[in-house]
């Protein structure tokens, strides 16, 4: 099972080593990361997505809990599934003349941007949940893609709707 | 008032009420020795870094106060990394303070500059790099905070050395406030009476005590509690003393070298009550087979030691005394009966009388006959740390303990080297007592230097060396699981301890023969010194039972 855990940490140096030195130490995997100070810049958050059994996944929450330098942890596919999250993306695509219309389209279809053109290449930005992520680069894959770059996720809660 | 930052740190220690330090001195921490030659606190100057912290460490277990050592940066520091891990696994109070090269140089490779806090990382509770003078009293005290609150544990706290030369406005917080760090004291109330329920319901209950009893000072409530419900109690190794070892309800220890009664009663029973305990694998052996009829309540203060190895029915999140204290609140108001034990109570007394731990006592001297003897001669009355092997299998099994806080062993890490310098911090807290290291002959010689130390703070510490000539649990596991080729494991050298002994300026003697063990015991407890007794045992005797490593528990290879 795949979990998103959102890490509210003591911005201190070091604090990072801590947490990545448990996941290695105790054999948990860390799929993506994403670490960033918080509106209170004692703080920082981290987003990590991780990946194991109930057992494995109840003993992550726990040992992060337990880090003197941890304030919150919140797994966000334990409770209900309200949160949003976003990934970003920097694909580069080799354009020729006889695919630079279909690269276009695609990058309409997907709502995303050129942010940087040579002579034979685009530089496209996407960010979306990691579907859609997915999707556009399977649909780019075929037509030549040089290089992509991924952030790690950053998810935040939902308010609650106004009814 | 303004202080420089070593006597800041001195002072420190004094609002800590910290009595004695285990250290030794080097380049980074001069300012800090040069402070402490005329202040009140005492410091003992050990030979080893390592034996500093475990000499810290079985300060802390014999008193239940936090353990403290101040070393050197780099050589110095790294020398502490087996002491600490060793009261990390145990959950030993203690806080290191190690010198650092000045903030300016570090990353830098500097002469004796170690990354300390890097490399103890994951096996402190908690460590710190001070790097302003103003932080210092508060990381001392939360220091000493994290230590001992909670799940206890080593904290360790790197300071640079133009940090501890800087002067400061000295005051110390009263308070300790870290938003992220609130252990949990008292336990659910709905979770207590749910586990209280099925103590009523249960006709087989077993309750099976760690350390976190003797961590959190709860043996009376704990021994009150099995009283009043006839709860038979068994303990793990690190939970020996936590319930008194001649006590009719006492099963003995658990697990690869338990006792039959007690194995067979965890297999058997229909409720396990575990305390402080954190099923290991030396205990649980086979995990599907471990208890496997009973439900299973846990008393623990770490929520990451619940249904870690073993999914708990019923889990309280809790200081042990705590607990037990609501437990017997609840009890006290109720007037409730327990069932009626003597069926369970009768069956276990058959496996008692089934197997016993006799052994025959050949022309040889065997190892167990000499914990026996000790145990006879002090009448219990001592503290005794172990060394890991053998030796410590045979003192967990056949000395009794009847108090907590009188028994040293490396239970977790398994530190070979650990049981002298534990001994020597215990008799730093308590100099009249009788504090016995039970040792083998190949740990003994791990922080041997320390006869030094012994002699010249005049600790009279007894080191009795069950002398098989060889590391004799490799041999025993290479025996059994290895067809006996005995690879590096006999030793063809040894010094002669008796004159090694005297060579340090302590008492040597030595037993060959088992009419012998008497009178050497009875001398070496009679004179006022450090003392090594060779006791020169049977080389090919094996700790039994035992339970193959993995094996059900209740598959026991008997002696
Ligand atoms: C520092 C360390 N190194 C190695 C081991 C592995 N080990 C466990 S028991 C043992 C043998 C100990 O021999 P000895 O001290 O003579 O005790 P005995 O078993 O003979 O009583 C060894 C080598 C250990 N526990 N600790």
């Amino acid at each position: 099972m795949r979990h998103t855990i959102s890490v509210l940490v003591d911005n201190k140096p070091g604090v990072l080593a801590r947490i990545a030195g448990l996941f290695s130490g105790r054999g948990f995997n860390i799929e993506s990361l994403s670490v960033n100070e918080t509106l209170d810049p004692t703080m920082s958050q981290m987003t990590i997505v991780t990946r194991g059994d109930d057992r494995v996944l109840e003993q992550i929450n726990k040992q992060l809990n337990k880090l003197i330098d941890v304030i919150k942890v919140i797994d966000y596919e334990k409770g209900d599934e309200n949160h949003i999250e976003r990934e970003l993306a920097l694909i580069k695509v080799a354009v020729t003349d006889k695919c630079r219309a279909e690269v276009l389209s695609i990058i309409e279809i997907f709502r995303c941007k050129v942010i940087d053109v040579g002579k034979a290449h685009y530089t496209v930005e996407v960010t979306g949940d990691e579907n859609k992520l997915n999707a556009i680069i399977e649909l780019l894959r075929p037509l030549g893609i040089r290089e992509i770059v991924r952030s790690g996720r950053v998810t935040l809660q939902r308010e609650a709707r106004v009814p | 008032m303004k202080l420089k930052g070593s006597q800041i740190l001195l002072e420190c220690l004094k609002k800590e009420k910290v009595k004695a330090v285990f250290g030794y001195p080097g380049g980074s921490v001069l300012d800090i020795y040069h402070a402490l030659f005329e202040h009140s606190i005492k410091h003992v100057l050990v030979r080893h870094e390592q034996a500093a912290v475990h000499a810290a460490d079985g300060y802390a277990r014999a008193t239940g106060e936090v353990g403290v050592c101040l070393v050197t940066s780099g050589p110095g520091a790294t020398n502490t990394v087996t002491g600490i891990a060793t009261a990390y696994m145990d959950s030993i109070p203690l806080v290191i303070l190690t010198g650092q090269v000045p903030t300016a140089l570090i990353g830098n490779d500097a002469f004796q500059e170690a990354d300390i806090v890097g490399i103890t990382r994951p096996c402190t509770k908690h460590n710190y790099l001070v790097k302003n003078i103003a932080e210092l009293p508060r990381v001392m005290r939360e220091a000493f905070y994290i230590a001992r609150s909670g799940r206890p544990g080593p904290v360790l706290i790197d300071l640079p050395k133009d940090i501890i030369n800087q002067t400061a406005e000295f005051s110390y917080p009263e308070e300790v406030s870290i938003r992220s760090y609130r252990p949990t004291v008292k336990g659910n109330p709905r979770q207590i009476q749910r586990a209280l329920d099925e103590f009523m319901k249960a006709a087989k209950p077993v309750i099976y005590a760690g350390g976190g009893v003797v961590l959190s000072n709860a043996s009376a409530e704990l021994h009150a509690l099995a009283r009043r419900l006839s709860i038979p109690v068994t303990t793990t190794l690190m939970g020996l003393g936590c319930f008194p070892g001649t006590d009719p309800l006492c099963l003995g220890m658990l697990g690869m070298h338990g006792t039959y009664r007690a194995n067979m009663a965890v297999t058997h029973c229909d409720l396990l009550i575990a305390i402080g305990a954190r099923f290991d694998d030396r205990v649980t052996g086979d995990l599907r087979s471990f208890a496997p009829e009973a439900k299973i309540i846990h008393f623990d203060i770490d929520p990451t030691s619940i249904s870690k190895n073993i999914k708990v029915d019923i889990p309280v999140v809790g200081d042990c005394r705590e607990i037990l204290k609501d437990c017997l609140a609840a009890i006290g108001k109720k007037k409730v009966a327990p069932r009626d034990r003597k069926s369970w109570l009768g069956e276990i007394a058959k496996w008692k009388a089934g197997h016993t731990m006799a052994y025959k006592q050949g022309k040889a001297i065997k190892p167990q006959f000499v914990v026996e003897k000790i145990y006879e001669l002090t009448r219990g009355d001592c503290i005794v740390s172990t060394e890991v092997g053998q030796n410590q299998m045979w003192a967990a099994q056949y000395f009794q303990f009847d108090r907590p806080r009188r028994w040293l062993t490396s239970g977790g890490l398994g530190t070979m080297g650990y049981g002298f310098p534990a001994a020597l911090g215990a008799q730093v807290a308590f100099p009249g007592a009788t504090v016995v290291d039970i040792a083998g002959d190949g740990s003994i010689q791990m922080n041997i230097q320390e006869l030094a130390t012994v002699v010249q703070y005049n600790l009279p510490v007894k080191i009795a060396i069950l002398n098989n000539r060889c590391l004799g649990m490799v041999r025993q596991w290479q025996q059994l699981f290895y067809g006996k080729r005995y690879s590096h494991s006999t030793f063809e050298h040894h010094p002669d301890f008796v004159k090694l002994a005297e060579a340090y300026g302590a008492v040597g003697l030595r037993a060959t023969r088992p009419d012998e063990v008497e009178p050497v015991i009875r001398k070496a407890l009679a004179v006022k010194k450090p003392v090594i007794i060779d006791f020169v045992v049977e080389q090919e005797e094996c700790v039994y039972p035992m339970v193959p490593a993995g094996a059900p528990i209740s598959n026991m290879m008997l002696l």
